[in-house]
């Protein structure tokens, strides 16, 4: 064994994911399913039924203490403060210069705020966290949990029928369900663009959790590919690809992150070039792009205007809803409205893509207070 | 006709100088659904191990190299409308292309059917 090897973690449900015919690969340190019956038909299943998705590779933190909200909202944008419980928000992990270090899901609990970072970069994040908060706030990394994912419009029916309830919540809301005597923390959300839910289940309990949601007619199990072409598709940006620590959250459509009352404020890592870009627009923005033709325009591509280039993909590949490659990337502003036509560079030919309005793929979100 | 494997998952069928290529039944299964194939024009020039044609499934772009070296007398005109054929047919009518071998010799490095079967279980 390489020493490489030696370092992909096993995460709880390696076993079980095995069990099933996933091929695994390493994915953010662990082994991953990548797959299990293949990426088109899990995605599609996803879209017309409910896919369960392990992403107990992400890092669930929980932060808690005297003035935890005020300390948290030194380090981002949102308006922690101004939540209620239960309630959660997409947020952004700021670096001084207004650069993303994660993004991060926040929630208000009883216990204090619960957060759900990337795996990727968790121990970056934890590190920065433990380096900026106060020393009264205390930050448990819960790696005695792990996070299922189950999304898909019939996702409801399917966890309705585990753990009676959970039609209480609507969409970015949470609360504590009990599923026999263990504890889960369950949220209406996740990055699919479809409704669906987060299930946090204590680690010795997830497999048996797990069997039950597939014992569901509704359920099938889903790997990562899919988990990122579902994304793609839903116009969601991704760490690491779309977003990383020189890239700005106005230029990355990511203004609704910055809450009101903080807009006005300020007082979070780079608000002062942040507040400033929201002012005068951004000189790139992020945009979708249906592509011509069959080939997926992927990752790292440049985008041309004529025979100058105006920017690159982040994220391409073939989109199995729309049935056509699509792409999402950075271009100079004057460049990015609706209909424009560029072309991207693949292996030396041009490839014609078109600016498109995201999300590619119509969210299904279910939100309170929305006619049913 | 005789046909060799490669250990990049390639197959050639030869038949006197010519051959026609495609990839394996083990490598379509590794890539997953396949939503586009570049294969190479006709006259086009390849050599032993270097890049001929690329593949590319819902994932990723993967190369496909050329077993041997020679020149391409056709390319697989059908991948272009449904390039979901070598998923469902690899290594028939999902072959890739067509090409006269410039040198036979190098064939001599190849595998037959059953090396590579013990080769790809020892995956």
């Amino acid at each position: 064994m390489s020493e490489d090897e030696a370092e992909i973690l096993e995460l709880p449900l390696g076993d079980w994911h095995r069990a099933l015919g996933a091929r695994m690969v390493p994915f953010a340190g662990y082994a991953m399913p990548i797959q299990y019956e293949g990426i088109m038909a899990e995605h599609l299943w996803t879209r017309e039924s409910a896919g369960l998705f392990d992403v107990s590779h992400m890092g669930q933190l929980m932060l808690a203490g005297d003035g935890v909200e005020e300390a948290l909202e030194a380090l981002i944008p949102a308006d922690v403060k101004g939540l209620s419980e239960g309630q959660m928000r997409y947020s952004l992990l700021l670096n001084d210069a207004g650069g993303i270090l994660d993004d991060l899901m926040i929630t208000k609990t009883p216990m204090g705020i619960y957060a759900v970072v990337n795996g990727a970069v968790k121990w970056d994040d934890i590190g920065h966290l433990r380096e900026f908060l106060p020393d009264e706030i205390t930050l448990n990394h819960m790696e005695d949990r792990a996070l299922l994912a189950l999304q898909g419009p019939k996702a409801i029916e399917a966890l309705a029928r585990v753990v009676p309830g959970v039609g209480r919540l609507f969409f970015m809301e949470a609360g504590s369900f009990l599923w026999g005597h263990e504890p889960l923390w369950i949220s209406r959300s996740g990055y699919t663009g479809e409704d669906g839910f987060e299930i946090s289940v204590p680690a010795e309990a997830v497999a048996a959790l797990a069997d039950a949601l597939l014992a569901q007619p509704e359920v099938k199990p889903i790997g990562l590919g899919a988990r990122d072409s579902l994304r793609l598709e839903a116009g969601l940006p991704l760490y690491g690809h779309d977003l990383d620590e020189a890239t700005s959250p106005i230029a990355a459509g990511l203004g609704f992150a910055i809450s009101k009352r903080r807009r006005t404020e300020g007082g979070f890592p780079g608000s002062e070039p942040i507040l400033q870009t929201l002012k005068d627009g951004a000189s790139t923005k992020r945009i979708g792009f249906m592509v011509d033709g069959r080939q997926p325009v992927r990752e790292g591509a440049p985008i041309f205007s004529g025979s100058t280039q105006v920017g690159t993909v982040t994220s391409g590949g073939f989109a199995p809803s729309v049935q056509a490659p699509i792409a999402i990337g950075f271009v100079a502003t004057a460049q990015s409205a609706p209909g424009t036509a560029l072309e991207a560079e693949v292996r030396g030919k041009r490839i014609g893509l078109i600016v498109t309005r995201m999300p590619f793929v119509p969210h299904n979100y279910v939100r309170r207070g929305a006619v049913q | 006709m005789t046909r060799y494997f490669t250990d990049e998952h390639e197959w050639i069928d030869v038949d006197g100088t010519s051959a026609t290529v495609g990839i394996t039944d083990y490598a379509q299964g590794q890539l997953g659904d396949i939503v586009f194939v570049e294969v190479p024009d006709a006259g086009t020039q390849v050599k032993k191990g270097g890049d001929a044609a690329v593949v590319e499934s819902v994932k990723a772009a993967s190369d496909v190299y050329a077993p041997v070296s020679g020149t391409v007398i056709e390319g697989n005109g059908a991948l272009e409308g449904d390039p979901a054929l070598v998923n469902s047919d690899p290594e028939g009518d999902g072959w890739f292309f067509k090409l006269t071998l410039s040198d036979p010799s190098e064939l001599d490095g190849l595998m037959d059917e059953a090396a590579y079967k013990a080769y790809v279980n020892g995956l």
